[in-house]
């Protein structure tokens, strides 16, 4: 892609599309905290000039559409301005959660590649538990998320397991899926070629299946990545707001904090953004490594 | 040829019930009589399931074998909770073995060409119900404290002397937050694709937003919602709105562009119209990626509702009932909600597969 198609097709469209976002934004603001504020106005008895009220509309401690600046500064003095350990930096919960997520994230792929292999070696195993597998996507596995931390720390499972686990179940799904086709992509033609160098089946698994299931394997991933983060954030709700993005959630729709919420949110996005890209541009380069082209 | 024919499900079984026989009786509810049946029915069914045969007479004799000893050792835990030795784990394990053996049998080779629709009903099933039994006899046979994993069958009970709650339960979550928020959303989210995708312009800037959104934790904007839209169910088909119309507005666009260059050339040298093209060319080959975003998004749906509860709820709902029960400890009121969720959303995406094969009929991936 040259340069100027980049900036034509991509830059543009986007950044106004982004413009447009903020503005509409302002435009909520405006209009979502004018009555709070005209109704706080006359019972103070005060008169303002329209730019005065527009002013105050948009710093209200506790909104209920924060403006973008609001949000941004919140972000900028809990990210910036407090040591990265402090209870009450970003920085902190955006990394509680972010090692539950990696947590989960590592056991749901390796269990979502053991059930595919297994399902592709075992005919019993495809007939009896691939549906099963998708009908398990179809349980609400966030809303019983709190039951099953509570549950596990009945039992004396605290702290980041219980979360991963969360993540696990979430992100297993997308690799085992994605696996069981990409371990069946070899065509025919290379299977057999295979089979009259007499492999065995681990070499059948190592040098043919494998190889040719990386591209799925990444694509997956990024689903599953993304996945684990949503298990992670909604795993941290029933703690108790201890610590961690979902916490910070749940503080923030107790005490009305909504530009917390935004901030949070915004801190769980780009969490989730970092590693979404982090997936893809290690599947680029792997793939570009193997010879594959990227799908 | 051999009579036998060994195979080492059955094998496996034969040693687990050999084992069994060293912790004799079972239960505390079990005579060692009993005990000895289930023993000698195991072993009779391992044995006879080696010797070569037809394939009707060995599934009968398995599935006789298996669930006739499955069904043996669950009723020697009425009044025994707790008192299995491990004798009965053992042969529990047995049964279960003999359990997969028949499964394994029903499978076949594995290969595609002989598959019935019969057997690709029944193997997963059997799955199912050897899931449900296992739960039942492990959690009542060692004694699982009710509040850490009720058995199914107290699960069931409690759904049978419960659904005057549970429906209503149902028609607040469900027929109202969840159904309201994936037609507006999946419809808006359509729409608005169809508008992106008539100027390029919107097209190649929404497309990259909205596929940064899909991957966000969208589901962390439920507090926002509940703080604007109040405690009633508005509010969740608002976060259910949000949640369901990134993935439809991605995939629409995706699919607005599948359709391929010769066909639109084609429907060009006809001088057909841009709503001509759309209509009867680019939104027939969508198809298969506008039911794609509708799966994901009945499962999203669903979810959405039931988090956002979690914020603030009339004392009605599912996620409200979950939140609640699990407080008090009743975990078979929760288990019972959270059956009636997979039950709704397997059926919500069974319809979905259904309908999609109705209409995209002609996709590579019916193909016999």
């Amino acid at each position: 892609m040259s340069g100027r198609g980049f900036i034509q097709d991509r830059l543009v469209p986007v950044g106004s599309i982004l413009l447009v976002i903020l503005a509409v934004w302002y435009v909520a603001a405006y209009s979502m905290n004018a009555p709070f504020q005209r109704d706080f106005d006359r019972r103070a008895g005060e008169t303002r000039t329209s730019v005065e009220f527009l002013m105050k509309t948009m710093s209200q401690p506790k909104p209920t559409m924060p403006a973008p600046h609001q949000v941004a500064e919140n972000l900028w003095k809990n990210t910036l301005t407090v040591k990265p350990w402090s209870k009450r930096s970003l920085v902190y919960h955006a990394w509680i959660t972010l090692s539950a997520t990696l947590l989960g994230f590592a056991m749901g792929t390796a269990l979502g590649v053991a059930i595919a292999i297994g399902i592709v070696y075992i005919p019993a195993l495809d007939r009896s538990f691939l549906p099963w597998i998708i009908t398990s996507q179809t349980i609400p596995i966030l809303a019983i998320a709190p039951m099953i931390i509570v549950l596990l720390s009945a039992i004396g499972v605290t702290g980041l397991l219980p979360k991963a686990l969360i993540s696990t179940y979430l992100s297993f799904f997308p690799v085992a899926v994605g696996m069981v086709k990409g371990l069946r992509s070899p065509d025919v033609l290379h299977l057999d070629l295979m089979r009259t160098y007499s492999v065995t089946k681990m070499q059948m698994l190592w040098k043919l299946r494998i190889p040719a299931s990386v591209p799925f394997f990444f694509t997956s991933m990024k689903v599953a990545i993304a996945a684990s983060l949503i298990g992670a954030i909604v795993g941290e709700l029933p703690t108790g707001a201890v610590a961690g993005i979902g916490s910070k959630l749940l503080a923030g729709s107790y005490y009305s904090q909504t530009v917390d919420i935004f901030a949070a949110l915004i801190a769980g996005s780009v969490v989730a953004i970092l590693l979404v890209t982090a997936v893809d541009v290690v599947g680029r380069i792997v793939n570009a490594r193997m010879g594959a082209r990227n799908p | 040829m051999s009579v036998f024919r060994p195979n080492w499900q059955a094998l496996l079984s034969l040693l687990a019930t050999l084992y069994s026989l060293t912790a004799l009786p079972f239960t505390a509810g079990m005579s060692p009589a009993s005990s000895l049946m289930v023993v000698g029915l195991l072993i009779a069914g391992a044995v006879l399931s080696m010797l070569r045969q037809g394939f009707a007479v060995e599934t009968a004799v398995l599935t006789l074998a298996s669930f006739g000893a499955a069904a043996m050792l669950m009723s020697g835990l009425s009044d025994a909770f707790g008192t299995a030795t491990q004798g009965y784990f053992a042969a529990l394990a047995a049964a279960w073995l003999l359990g997969w053996r028949l499964v394994t049998v029903l499978s076949g080779d594995g290969s595609r060409g002989n598959q019935s629709s019969t057997v690709s009903v029944i193997v997963p099933a059997l799955f199912g119900i050897w899931v449900l039994i296992l739960w039942e006899c492990i959690v009542r046979g060692a004694g699982v404290p009710f509040v850490l994993l009720p058995p199914p069958s107290a699960i069931g009970l409690r759904i049978a002397t419960s659904t005057s709650i549970l429906a209503a339960d149902f028609r607040q979550t469900v027929l109202k937050a969840v159904l309201f928020g994936y037609v507006v959303g999946s419809l808006t989210g359509f729409l608005v694709a169809i508008l992106a995708d008539r100027f390029r312009f919107f097209a190649h800037g929404l497309l990259p937003i909205g596929n940064m959104v899909s991957a966000l934790p969208m589901i962390g904007i439920a507090p926002i919602m509940v703080i604007w839209f109040g405690f009633d169910w508005q509010s969740k088909a608002a976060v259910v709105i949000v949640m369901t119309f990134f993935p439809m507005l991605v995939n629409t666009l995706a699919g607005l562009a599948a359709s391929g260059d010769m066909e639109r050339d084609l429907m060009r040298t006809y001088g057909a119209s841009h709503w001509q093209v759309l209509l009867k060319l680019r939104l027939q080959a969508a198809m298969p990626f506008i039911f794609n975003a509708l799966k994901i998004n009945s499962t999203l749906a669903l979810i959405g509702a039931i988090v956002a509860e979690f914020f603030g709820t009339p004392i009605v709902g599912m996620g409200f009932r979950i939140s609640t029960e699990v407080g008090r400890m009743n975990l078979d009121m929760v288990w019972a909600e959270i059956a009636l969720a997979a039950i709704v959303g397997s059926l919500f995406y069974g319809a979905l597969a259904l309908l999609e094969r109705a209409v995209t009929f002609w996709h590579p991936s019916y193909r016999r």
